[in-house]
């Protein structure tokens, strides 16, 4: 089966325009010895009634915990999005758009995006944002990168309360590229600001996360002091969703924020496709990677967008490039701006809330199990640490009833035996969280 | 049309949670003060109305595949099939955690190994990865992958990448953030690489040649098999930017004629939605020999059971968190699952027909670039129109505007002055393309007759031509607002 419109009638009339005698002439410049001679080893095609039976037994064999029964995060959040997100991203004329390079015909996109943008500043305390990046890891290892061309110094500095795959990517990409890469430990939960300030001397930048990866608040004023007192660019990586409630970073002398937007109303769906922001100060704007929106006028003075600064990329600047990216996350960010756009600024602080009661009530009630216990008492968002005792076989028997429970630590951090992250969102409701709590007493 | 911002208003808004009882502790309550906002966050507030007229304002500002034939070089603006978003949609699919137990998402991991072999078999390679979340982190990948291997060999002296001037800007990009040195090879009066530039400029210092087939230009290299072995010889590598793979699927493997490592655009092969700039998904295959250096984790199958496997010692490491843009795996799975082998191999030849036929009707009144018959896609020179009537493809394209055409890729590949790229692909049908033929012979005789008319098109377009160099000497990136 395919989508060609062309009959053979068509095909005999295009081949007698062109002058080829046959549709395989067209392939005269393919060398004899390379040309496929037997069909590729594909399964037969399906029809469209096969095909979507088939798709929902695979569908069918994945497991769902998004009913409440979720209590796991570490980077993925299982938040509630409202039902215009799935309805106006389905659009045909956002969903099979191009990128807006031709601006008068894509005016919609890049207002959206630009809108976006905006957005992205007012949540961070930033002046620029660019219209996203592949991730929140990649979006990361760019900020770092920015850094090293701002300062010319080739040390990153990154506490080890960052979520764990961020910095493998960080240290992936910077790999036999002379960066010298310093993890500062976390104590207790939290980065050490004594600790970053030694660190930092000669670093292009000093790197936390907040809430940081262990679910904690981190002294980000602090850490950006660090930072500036050794010259090295302030950089943090935010949760979006927390900043309904929290300081934006640009506000505590953060350079650049970056993160996740897959909190913002885009479906966890197995780890992507999701979008990464990247939101800076006015200096470091000519250095910022990826597709920028810009206002302008047209011809006849009225307001419109346009891609901006477009110097900076790889079309334009080739091999001379801040980065290569090209094709970045637009409709994933569109659903972001819906989200945004639809939750206003009282919706998004009630899901932030909602996201701090959950997680403050699960821990009241998992105090209360003996044999659990609470490693520290640091501030946390919507996630936090909690030790349960032969950790492994309760999160089994946890998950053989219906719940999906949270992130045993210890394989990532090793110090951290029989300790697990968990995560409430506001679609665990104060029933599902009892529940838990319940579940778990009787595993451990 | 106004932004949201400006149509924001105090005390709008639609509420999607219950709010706060009084037997329930506000947030405060909870987090030190220090932490917290003064000021809540400028957020346009408006209400869910409103966002969905917003929106729907918004999208009738857009071209769209949809709406508009979309001929854009190099970016195989296809057809997107409905039923890839039905099933990406699914909540087996869209509602799972990326860390669940294994045993828990079975089927996502099904779709993910299929895919890895079926793309394998497409490219006749050997392994796959899917992580790369679009063409340029697949052309990182397949260097990063490139270097490991010369690193393991001791061949750190293999410093520069060969790249051929017509590339796409991603190719030279990629090369420096790896810490390549670029060095360009020309390309001959046909189109092709130049063999004997080639020559002159591998030795032992060359790590690969990184090589797009058919070209940017729309052609074979009909000598890669011959490229392909001098750099071999010469100890390097080749990797292919399979940007343009619509026009050989079926016909020809790339791991057939020579290439080592290649990605390919899943939104652009396969149909993934371009959704007004991304996401993409740009996988990478490769042969046995680098397979070793493939990002962790990769799906494999035990038995009747898969799970991830991250006891990859060589590998590379991750180039994103989690496992790739899994959604679009999953509308490429389907797609490919709907075209079965003699689908993808009709796909191949109807790009090639329709690409053909369209330049069949335009080469009377239009300067093509290399005179030869052409894969799925095509390059004019829209020089004679500067020279003789001071009009430029920049405007030829903005007058397309007026006729309901997305304009064709412009001013790349650099190699052709002028240039203007069309790839019309195979999911058009003959009337589109004689409609389309017409429009751009009657823009040509206007740039003769009235050539005012195209140098300041377009002018049914909600905005006229827009001011870039405003935009970038004052740049306005973002909104002021609601609180700030």
């Amino acid at each position: 089966m395919d989508y060609i419109q062309n009959t053979p009638a068509d095909a005999a009339e295009m081949l007698k325009s062109i002058g080829a005698p046959s549709v395989d002439a067209l392939f005269e410049a393919v060398p004899e010895s390379v040309r496929l001679k037997k069909p590729l080893d594909l399964p037969p095609a399906l029809p469209e009634i096969d095909l979507l039976r088939h798709m929902e037994a695979l569908a069918a064999k994945n497991k769902t915990f998004d009913a409440g029964r979720c209590f796991l995060g570490a980077g993925a959040y299982n938040h509630f999005v409202p039902s215009i997100v799935d309805a106006l991203f389905a659009r045909g004329e956002f969903l099979t758009a191009y990128t807006p390079y031709q601006a008068e015909a894509s005016q919609g996109t890049l207002q959206h995006i630009f809108e976006f943008q905006s957005m992205m500043c007012e949540l961070t305390g930033m002046d620029v944002a660019n219209a996203s990046h592949y991730d929140g890891a990649t979006a990361l290892h760019e900020a770092a990168a920015m850094s090293i061309d701002h300062t010319d110094r080739r040390k990153v500095v990154i506490s080890s309360a960052v979520n764990p795959q961020y910095r493998a990517v960080v240290k992936s990409l910077f790999k036999r590229l002379n960066v010298q890469i310093v993890e500062v430990a976390h104590v207790r939960g939290v980065t050490p600001i004594a600790t970053l300030k030694e660190a930092a001397v000669d670093a292009a930048c000093v790197i936390i996360q907040n809430p940081n990866f262990l679910g904690c608040l981190e002294d980000v004023a602090g850490a950006a002091e660090a930072a500036h007192a050794a010259g090295a660019v302030a950089v943090a990586s935010v949760n979006p969703t927390a900043l309904a409630l929290l300081k934006a970073p640009g506000d505590q002398g953060v350079d650049i924020a970056v993160g996740e937007a897959q909190a913002l109303g885009i479906d966890m769906g197995f780890g992507g496709p999701w979008a990464g922001f990247i939101a800076a100060k006015k200096a470091f704007i000519r250095g910022m990677p990826g597709r920028i929106v810009g206002e302008t006028v047209d011809a006849a003075g009225k307001r419109g967008f346009v891609l901006t600064l477009q110097t900076r990329e790889q079309h334009i600047r080739r091999e001379k490039a801040s980065s290569n990216i090209c094709t970045n996350q637009a409709l994933m960010a569109l659903r972001a701006t819906i989200y945004l756009e639809a939750l206003g600024p009282g919706g998004l602080r009630r899901v932030a809330e909602t996201c701090v009661q959950r997680t403050h009530e699960l821990l009241e009630r998992l105090e209360k199990i003996p044999g659990i216990k609470i490693p520290w008492k640091a501030p946390f968002f919507h996630e936090m640490v909690v030790e349960i005792p032969h950790a492994e076989a309760v999160q089994a028997k946890l998950l053989a009833k219906g719940f999906l429970p949270g992130l045993a630590l210890q394989p990532i951090y090793r110090d951290l035996r029989d300790q697990v992250l968990l995560c409430c969102t506001e679609k665990n409701t104060k029933a599902d969280v009892e529940a838990f709590a319940a579940a778990l007493a009787e595993c451990v | 049309m106004k932004t949201i911002f400006e149509k924001s208003k105090s005390g709008r808004g639609t509420s999607y949670l219950p709010a706060r009882t009084p037997d329930e502790k506000p947030a405060e309550a909870y987090l030190p003060k220090e932490a917290l906002r003064e000021k809540p966050v400028g957020l346009p507030e408006v209400s869910e109305f409103e966002v969905v007229r917003h929106f729907t304002e918004l999208s009738r500002r857009n071209f769209s595949i949809d709406g508009n034939f979309y001929p854009l070089g190099s970016c195989t603006m296809k057809y997107n099939p409905r039923i890839n978003e039905k099933v990406a949609a699914l909540p087996g699919f869209a509602k799972i955690h990326p860390l669940q137990p294994a045993e828990t998402v079975q089927g996502v991991l099904e779709v993910m190994w299929n895919l890895e072999r079926m793309l394998t078999e497409v490219s006749g390679m050997d392994a796959c990865t899917l992580q790369p979340a679009a063409g340029a982190q697949g052309e990182l990948t397949g260097l990063l992958l490139i270097r490991s291997h010369h690193a393991e060999n001791k061949q750190d002296q293999r410093t520069e990448v060969l790249i051929p001037d017509s590339a796409h800007g991603t190719n030279p990009a990629t090369c420096t953030l790896v810490g390549y040195k670029t060095v360009s090879v020309k390309s001959d009066r046909r189109g092709g690489v130049d063999v004997d530039d080639l020559k002159s400029k591998l030795s032992e210092r060359t790590a690969a040649i990184m090589i797009t087939n058919p070209s940017t230009l729309g052609l074979f290299e009909d000598r890669i098999v011959e490229i392909a072995d001098l750099v071999h010889k010469a100890g390097g590598l080749v990797y292919m930017d399979g940007a343009n793979m619509n026009a050989i699927q079926g016909k020809a493997r790339p791991g057939d004629f020579g290439i080592d490592v290649m990605h390919f655009n899943l939104h652009k092969t396969f149909s993934t939605p371009h959704g007004g700039g991304g996401p993409g998904s740009g996988p990478v295959a490769c042969k046995k020999i680098l397979e070793p250096y493939l990002p962790a984790p990769r799906p494999v199958r035990e038995g009747a059971a898969f799970h991830f496997d991250f006891n990859r010692p060589k590998s590379i490491g991750k180039v994103k968190a989690f496992w790739g843009n899994v959604g679009m795996h999953t509308r490429a799975y389907t797609y490919i699952r709907f075209h079965g082998p003699e689908g993808i191999r009709r796909n191949a030849e109807n790009a090639v027909l329709n690409a053909n036929y369209l330049l069949s009707l335009l080469k009377k009144s239009y300067k093509v670039a290399y005179d030869r018959t052409c894969m799925h896609e095509f390059v004019l020179d829209g020089t004679p129109f500067l020279k003789k009537h001071g009009v430029r493809t920049l405007d030829i394209a903005k007058r397309l505007l007026d006729f309901n055409y997305h304009p064709p890729t412009i001013y790349f590949p650099l190699i052709v002055h002028e240039a203007l790229m069309i790839e019309p692909t195979e999911t058009e049908n003959k009337e589109t393309l004689d409609a389309f033929a017409d429009a751009l012979l009657k823009i040509a005789d206007e740039a003769k007759t009235n050539p005012e008319l195209v140098k300041t098109a377009p002018h049914t377009m909600p905005v006229k031509r827009l001011n870039e160099v405003k935009a970038a000497k004052e740049p306005i990136v973002r909104c002021y607002s609601c609180g700030s």
